[in-house]
């Protein structure tokens, strides 16, 4: 089986949001960065399947040069090779440009079955996914959970995969679909596994093919970015655990009645 | 003019696009946009919904009945879809941010080739341009979106973004009328199951009064007994944020969250917890919503009444002993 794993690379969990000066976009030299939650799970879950199904895992990712960090460490986790379409242009690009990118990077790869997450947790749109699968021309599902595939048996029968689907409020559902296919893969799906010594060793001899960008126009536009505004007063309690912990206790008893 | 797609799922409207329709209703007025707003319901069978959201006030509700509507699938959506929007070209396409609308939207967008804006909580004109306003790293920022090239955009409105009892009703019921379209079921390439629930929920957190929630910062499961000393002494049950459910450190009926139980307590006490916007939809409703965290940035404290910005293992063993007094 050939899979592929498009996986993007966001700023990291502990970072403090710092603006541009003209505030449409982050100060990138101020963040740190790393692989997006849910697409390590979906790197997770191809590796996976190569191991019960064969065939190689290649890693895309569309993004600045920095990007190469991602890629590198996914290639540490087991991936066979990758491919980077590098272009500065992709960093706070839209879903219609990485995805336009992605397909045509990948298109020619013909690949069996393409993993993403579901959304990325810096812009968050949800969309990525399912555009390159219209642009591939490929069946899709999405915020998935579960994937069984039943590879082609030779006489003439498709390959399929039946794959579990997260509904909201605790509902799930069964879809099958013919291979080739795109999936997005929920966080939770599977245990990540980390890379080792041995596979970071591995990774430095792996094939990373760079890509150019596709010519795409921009669908959205960033007018501008700001802090939240808050929705409700928050009082804020300071000084030392024991006397702010004190405190609190006062306040949920006598304001707000509530303990 | 302005489409509204409907949700429904086995004849039963979801209530969120109530919300939608009022969302329509607010892009008009601020938009300065022609007031005519079309309501279309995919499905089969969805008379009885079709005459629910009538009720509206809007120009009319389009029905598209079809067989192959039955089950939800996004190759048989964006089948039924293309073809009404290609007819009504409207300004604008909008939805509720729902699963389903995630799984076709993005689908239906890229074969008209227009923009998305997704998961958007409120809109605004800036100079002369209709602004979407969202949010964006985990709800660390909001941004202001406006969709780029020609009409129609394609909007997606998060689930209690808008107040569905804001939604105008008419006079009258609005007209119902019917689109007919060929949708070809050989063509529609996802075999959908029926949708079903895992084992019966053991914990209903719905019912609780108090709840100690925890999330990424309680940094591993043997940390755990803290947060259950303290949920403990104020009677309350313990839930968790989805990557504490993911990991396997408390069971997937104690979470809260789009994906986990939406729950309305009188108090909610939430340590560690960053406050994603995925978790937020599931608690922001509770009387009272009390904080710790260490970042003093995270978005939790915008939701919440009484906020501690510190080390949860130094703070909740002190509220413990508070609590004795």
């Amino acid at each position: 089986m050939k899979l592929a794993v498009c996986i993007k690379q966001v700023p990291s969990r502990d970072w403090q949001p710092r603006l541009n000066d003209a505030r449409t976009w982050i100060r990138e030299q101020d963040a740190g960065f790393e692989m997006n939650e849910p697409d390590a799970y979906a790197l997770e879950e191809a590796l996976r399947l190569r191991e019960t199904h064969g065939g190689e895992v290649v890693v895309c990712s569309a993004g600045p040069g920095r990007v190469a960090q991602v890629i590198r460490e996914a290639l540490a986790r087991g991936a066979d090779r990758a491919i980077h379409v590098e272009d500065d242009r992709l960093a706070g690009a839209d879903a219609f440009v990485v995805a336009d990118s992605l397909a045509a990077a990948m298109k020619d790869e013909k690949f069996d079955l393409v993993l993403t997450g579901l959304q990325s947790d810096d812009m968050g749109f949800a969309q990525t996914g399912v555009i390159l699968a219209q642009r591939l021309g490929h069946p899709h599902a999405t915020i998935v959970v579960d994937v069984k595939v039943d590879p082609s048996t030779g006489s003439g029968q498709a390959a399929t995969v039946r794959v579990k689907r997260e509904l909201e409020g605790g509902w799930f559902q069964w879809v099958g679909m013919p291979l080739p296919a795109v999936l997005t893969i929920q966080s939770g799906i599977n245990q990540l596994r980390y890379a080792t010594l041995k596979g970071i060793m591995a990774a430095k001899k792996k094939e990373i093919t760079k890509a150019a960008a596709a010519s795409s126009n921009p669908r959205l536009k960033i007018a501008s970015l700001y802090l939240p505004e808050k929705v409700k007063k928050t009082q804020m309690i300071a000084g030392p655990p024991a006397e702010a912990a004190k405190e609190l206790v006062r306040r949920l008893r006598e304001e707000a009645r509530v303990i | 003019m302005i489409l509204v797609v409907a949700e429904q799922r086995g004849g039963k409207l979801n209530r969120a696009t109530w919300e939608t329709i009022a969302a329509a209703q607010e892009l008009c007025r601020v938009g300065s946009l022609d007031p005519a707003i079309t309501i279309v319901v995919p499905g089969s069978n969805v008379g009885a919904v079709a005459s629910e959201v009538a009720a509206a006030r809007v120009q009319n509700v389009v029905v598209i009945d079809h067989q192959a509507l039955d089950a939800y699938t996004p190759d048989g959506y964006a089948a039924a879809l293309e073809p009404l929007i290609a007819s009504l070209s409207p300004s604008h396409v909008l939805l509720p941010h729902t699963y389903q609308t995630r799984d076709f939207a993005p689908a239906l967008a890229a074969r008209l080739d227009r923009a998305l804006v997704t998961d958007v909580t409120g809109i605004k004109a800036v100079s002369g341009e209709i602004a979407f306003v969202r949010p964006m790293f985990q709800g660390k920022l909001t941004a202001d979106v406006v969709a780029q090239g020609p009409a129609p955009q394609v909007i997606t409105f998060q689930i209690g973004a808008l107040r569905a009892d804001q939604a105008a009703r008419g006079d009258a019921p609005a007209p119902i009328e019917t689109f007919a379209v060929e949708i070809d079921r050989s063509a529609i390439r996802e075999k959908p199951e029926p949708p079903f629930q895992e084992a019966k929920q053991s914990v209903d957190l719905s019912q609780a009064e108090r709840i100690v929630a925890v999330g990424r910062g309680i940094k591993g499961q043997e940390h755990l007994p803290v947060a259950q000393r303290l949920a403990a002494a104020l009677g309350a049950e313990l839930a968790a944020s989805r990557p504490i459910c993911d990991a396997g450190w408390l069971p997937m009926d104690r979470q809260v969250g789009s994906s986990g139980q939406t729950v309305a307590p009188k108090l909610y006490l939430a340590l560690g917890i960053s406050g994603a916007i995925q978790h937020l939809v599931g608690m922001k409703g509770s009387s009272t919503i009390a904080a710790i965290n260490k970042d003093p940035d995270a978005p939790i404290f915008d939701v919440a009444d009484y906020g501690i910005v510190g080390d949860l293992f130094e703070i909740v063993p002190a509220l413990v002993e508070a609590l004795k007094e």
